[in-house]
């Protein structure tokens, strides 16, 4: 017997590329989903059984691909173009097992698809979670703070809007691609961002998800070398991703950057991070944000401890990512590393003044920034309301309990 | 699939263009018209009269109503259209880029509906 919620892992890891493949074969985003829900209904029957195949992916695009076509067949009215493509189908099932690359082409053709710019960037970073990623319409609804029918009926729309409007399914020619890509970075960040700080729930991070999103990079440093943008991205996510182990205790609380065991961090990928980061400044043109961002993030993962982290030079990056992209959120962070080289009071005074604009309205950092400020400064009653306001803003289970022992120290 | 690329431009721009550069701009549709044609894009396609001699009806309890002119006043109004054969969006919108309209119009692309 196989335990219903390994069959439930299993579908998790794999639908995002059995889905991708799927797409391909039957040339239909609708119909290769339902296909693919038939074929985990099928999956869940025969896998508690006790029947586990070798291949649980290409298992479940063979009977995908067999659900498809009965679905076509069960239709009443065949015109030409469905023959068409049911003999394609049929065709296609009697070919060989597809080859690793073409299936990793799936999962790119997938992204580019998702992130194609006929849809509005929340449209793309939905499409991208629910069907890349596996997410389901509540978590993505979740992460955009919407109902979930809300969600569902965009996807729905947007789904529509691929097989109405025809929107390729494939990766852009190489003269397309410069303008494409852009896109689909932001789209694999905001997927290793779900990760590596889940909006909500009972864990703090997906590492499923932050893998997923560095696979998707790695994949297309692969297909695109010397983009720096692209390296940017990966050594960034890598660098963030090798602190993970030393991030959250076995009980699921969140350790803060100042308190972790930096033994815990997994150094090997720190340089290949380093690397990458390093490569990144070396392609000629206008200096990347991803690139700025992974070179503070080194800056960080290679330092011996808190205390000798090279703040300045951190400083001076962030004022570097302010110009490229000035953004509220950026702000803040220069704000915080502005506190350890000039004091918790001249950061207060930017973080104000940040809020003061209210770029920041209903962002769930910001009151958390303020609080470890106020708490620094000795200023008790002010940091324990803006603690509370912090707890407030958070869905996050973890981050609230590090608030509330903040507030428990400062008795 | 096929698309229908309708282009819109300002009327009254268009209508004080000098002779000699509304003859450059008819043969640059001349020209881009033989390209699609050649390249097996082009299903259809037309200039229109400007709104000045349009028509627009509407049935309203059984009874036509004609009034003068397009519906609404809008900066741009349709002056022609083309119906291509295109294989996806992304290649519409590359055929719709190079209509000579698209400089100073704009160009709706819109994806013509199947019959199912």
């Amino acid at each position: 017997m196989i335990a219903a919620s390994d069959i439930d892992k299993i579908f998790r890891d794999e639908a995002g590329r059995a889905l991708a493949t799927l797409i391909r074969l039957v040339g239909d985003f609708d119909l290769a989903e339902d296909a693919l829900q038939d074929a985990f209904a099928v999956a869940l029957e025969r896998w508690s059984a006790g029947e586990l195949p070798d291949n649980p992916r290409a298992w479940l695009v063979n009977v995908g691909r067999n659900k498809a076509i009965d679905r076509v067949r069960r239709q009443a009215a065949f015109r030409g173009k469905q023959q068409a493509l049911l003999h394609e189908l049929e065709l296609n099932a009697q070919a060989p097992a597809e080859p690793p690359a073409m299936l990793d082409d799936d999962m790119l053709r997938l992204i580019f698809t998702c992130c194609h710019p006929a849809f509005a960037s929340e449209v793309q970073v939905a499409l991208t979670l629910r069907t890349v990623c596996g997410l389901s319409t509540a978590q993505v609804a979740r992460a955009f703070l919407v109902s979930e029918d809300a969600m569902g009926q965009r996807l729905v729309r947007a789904k529509q809007k691929i097989r109405l409007a025809g929107i390729p399914y494939e990766v852009p020619e190489r003269d397309a691609l410069a303008p494409r890509l852009d896109g689909v970075l932001a789209v694999i960040y905001l997927v290793f961002t779900e990760g590596y700080v889940a909006t909500s729930g009972a864990d703090l991070m997906r590492p499923d998800l932050t893998a997923e999103a560095i696979r998707l990079a790695r994949l297309l440093d692969r297909l695109m070398p010397d983009r720096a943008a692209i390296k940017g991205l990966l050594a960034l996510m890598l660098l963030h991703d090798a602190r993970r182990a030393g991030r959250e205790t076995a009980a699921g609380d969140i350790v803060l950057l100042e308190e972790q065991d930096r033994s815990l961090w997994d150094r090997a990928q720190i340089e290949e991070g380093s690397r990458l980061v390093d490569e990144a400044l070396r392609v000629p043109g206008r200096p990347q944000s991803y690139v700025v961002q992974a070179a503070i993030a080194a800056l960080h993962a290679r330092a011996p401890s808190y205390g000798q982290t090279d703040w300045p030079q951190i400083a001076g990056l962030y004022e570097v990512l302010l110009r490229i992209n000035p953004s509220p959120v950026i702000e803040l962070n220069h704000a915080a590393a502005v506190s350890m080289v000039d004091g918790p009071a001249r950061a207060l005074d930017l973080v104000d003044a940040i809020a003061a604009r209210g770029g920041l309205d209903g962002y769930e950092l910001l009151p958390a920034v303020r609080a470890d400020l106020l708490r620094r400064l000795g200023r008790k009653q002010e940091a324990r309301e803006a603690y509370a306001a912090a707890t407030e803003a958070t869905q996050l289970e973890p981050l609230r309990r590090l608030y509330a022992r903040r507030v428990g120290e400062m008795e | 699939m096929q698309y229908l690329l309708l282009i819109y431009r300002n009327e009254a721009q268009q209508s004080q263009m000098a002779p000699a550069d509304y003859q450059k701009l008819l043969a640059e549709y001349s020209a881009y018209t033989q390209e699609i044609a050649q390249s097996g894009h082009f299903k259809a396609g037309d200039g229109l009269q400007p709104t000045s001699t349009a028509k627009t009806v509407r049935v309203r309890d059984g009874k036509a109503m004609t009034t003068d002119g397009p519906f609404a006043e809008t900066r741009e109004q349709l002056g022609g259209y083309y119906l291509v054969e295109a294989k996806d969006l992304d290649a519409a919108i590359a055929l719709a880029a190079r209509i000579p309209g698209a400089r100073d119009g704009s160009i709706e692309v819109r994806p013509v509906m199947i019959n199912k």
